[in-house]
């Protein structure tokens, strides 16, 4: 009976993992496809790369998806940090106030976030485009990075930055020399869940873009109305993308971290 | 160090300008009437009355709402079991097990659902598959689509949720149990499942609301023809340009899901309070 339960729950697994990755695999496979057929394989190709190569449609809006992500994810990371430090010397009203309105973005659903910028974008007269997107990107990105690092703050001795300055440090130089390399962790992790937030995002974008100024989830968003296979080569681009980050960020510490280990 | 106070207020000024302002806007809009310039503004409760009035509105509503609390359950009749056994497993594989769920989610959405479309279509893989059966069904530009993209998206949030309390949970409770004479079954359903249920209520924050104001899986996988209160608000805004109407909507949907989620925490609570009496 509880062997009969385990490879029961063993069978379960194996479906969810090929019910998360079907897709994934399917996007790959198809991209390589030489008919136009979403269905049918005709044989491999690379016509599609070709394609999505040549078009600049989709070249600019990867330029843009990165570009977007790179400066959100530095602005928000540096902003994030000063602020989550700042409001950590602050009393408990002003913590309290700047957590709540925090909140709004990360609770409210994305369409609502993404129509309230697009009415103050307008009701201020800026014109839409790289401009509102990426300020928008920035709004949303910080309150994840701000997360992140409240926990690493909440750990910090007070005293340490009395000492440094009791030892002669300036105020900055406390800031820079025994702050920040305390909590990098969470400004690591912060500065990660910004750029994926902001790589991924698509209904804020959507809504606050114009001018012809697109990332790539508006463009497979616009392009799925008409059958393009050039999407599936760009979604493989994506996902190898994807997965060399994942890769870097999860392998490359650990072995930084164990030649480290082998000198010591 | 109460110089460093001062790093905080360009953020203030920032998210009063970024967050407060547009959320009064919708407010502003939602309970105003277009007048002829920008700066008269008329009081009105039209917007919501055009809402409740029209059959098609409300119809759109209870749609939105159906398929979300079907995903929210099925994702958590789907995730449960996956949480568990990984919970059960030694460390090393729990690490592994949690990268290849969140693997997926890294993604973009609109990417891994954009694939759906082609296994979904009438002469694809999972009619071919059912073709051996003599069975042939249209899935794409169905409720089941929608419903099974929702899930698709969002079932690794709600196993993460589930895995975090499981993991969280103190296994010396569930020893005590059975030297006390509780079965598994009665373990579980008195100690796994009581302290797990915090897991749950934040899996179904992480899969309702996202579920129940998107609009791009069932555009992709519901088609045109296929409306939820994301694709209202967004036509709105995008298409016809009513923003008092598509702000008044917004703010139905914003209400809906406060109640519901002051629902889902209240049950929780009370929930844990019976165990206790």
């Amino acid at each position: 009976m509880k062997r009969e339960n385990r490879a029961f729950s063993h069978v379960y697994m194996v479906l969810l993992v090929i019910f998360f990755y079907a897709p994934i695999v399917y996007t790959i496979v198809f991209s390589f496809n030489a008919g136009r057929s979403l269905t049918r394989f005709e044989g491999v190709s690379f016509q599609w790369y070709a394609k999505m190569f040549k078009d600049s449609n989709m070249m600019q809006a990867m330029m843009y998806t990165i570009l977007i992500a790179v400066l959100a994810t530095v602005i928000s990371t540096v902003v994030g940090t000063f602020t989550s430090i700042g409001l950590s010397r602050s009393n408990k009203i002003m913590k309290n106030i700047v957590e709540q309105i925090n909140d709004l973005p990360l609770m409210n659903p994305d369409i609502v976030t993404a129509i309230g910028l697009l009415m103050l974008f307008s009701a201020v007269h800026v014109k839409k485009g790289f401009g509102t997107m990426l300020i928008a990107h920035i709004m949303f990105c910080i309150p994840y990075v701000m997360l992140s690092i409240a926990p690493k703050l909440k750990g910090l001795d007070p005293n340490l930055c009395d000492a440094a300055m009791d030892l002669g440090a300036t105020p900055i130089q406390a800031l820079f020399k025994v702050i920040v390399p305390q909590i990098m962790p969470g400004i690591v992790s912060g500065a990660l869940i910004a750029f994926t937030m902001s790589f991924d995002d698509f209904v804020i974008s959507y809504f606050v873009t114009g001018n012809g100024v697109s990332n790539i989830s508006i463009l497979v968003y616009t392009m799925s109305k008409r059958v393009n296979p050039s999407i599936n080569a760009l979604s493989t681009l994506i996902i190898v993308i994807i997965s060399v980050f994942l890769l870097l960020v999860n392998v490359v510490p650990s072995i930084i971290g164990k030649k480290k280990a082998k000198r010591a | 160090m109460k110089q460093f106070r001062k790093m905080t207020y360009p953020y203030v000024l920032w998210i009063s300008i970024m967050v407060v302002a547009p959320m009064l806007l919708i407010l502003l809009y939602a309970f105003t009437k277009e007048g002829n310039s920008v700066t008269d503004f008329l009081f009105t409760f039209n917007n919501f009355k055009r809402f409740f009035v029209d059959s098609v509105f409300v119809e759109v509503l209870l749609r939105s709402l159906r398929v979300a609390l079907v995903t929210t359950i099925l994702c958590i009749l789907l995730g449960y079991p996956a949480a568990y056994y990984i919970a059960k497993c030694s460390e090393g594989l729990k690490m592994r097990w949690v990268l290849v769920i969140t693997f997926p989610t890294w993604i973009n959405m609109l990417v891994r659902t954009y694939a759906w479309m082609g296994i979904l279509q009438d002469d694809g893989i999972i009619n071919k598959f059912l073709g051996l059966f003599g069975i042939q069904a249209t899935l794409l530009h169905t409720e089941f689509a929608v419903v099974l993209g929702m899930i698709y998206n969002f079932l690794p949030f709600m196993i993460l949720q589930i895995y975090t309390a499981l993991t969280k949970m103190d296994g010396s409770l569930l020893e005590a149990a059975a030297d006390l004479g509780a079965n598994r079954t009665k373990a579980f359903m008195r100690i796994t499942l009581p302290l797990s249920l915090p897991g749950v209520i934040s899996g179904i924050t992480l899969v309702f609301l996202p579920a129940v104001s998107s609009f791009f899986v069932p555009k992709l996988l519901g088609g045109g023809q296929y409306v939820m209160v994301g694709n209202l608000i967004e036509s709105q805004f995008l298409t016809s340009g009513d923003w008092n109407f598509g702000s008044a909507i917004s703010l139905i949907m914003v209400i809906i899901i406060m109640i519901s989620m002051y629902i889902t925490r209240k049950v929780d609570k009370t929930e844990v309070m019976e165990k206790r009496a």
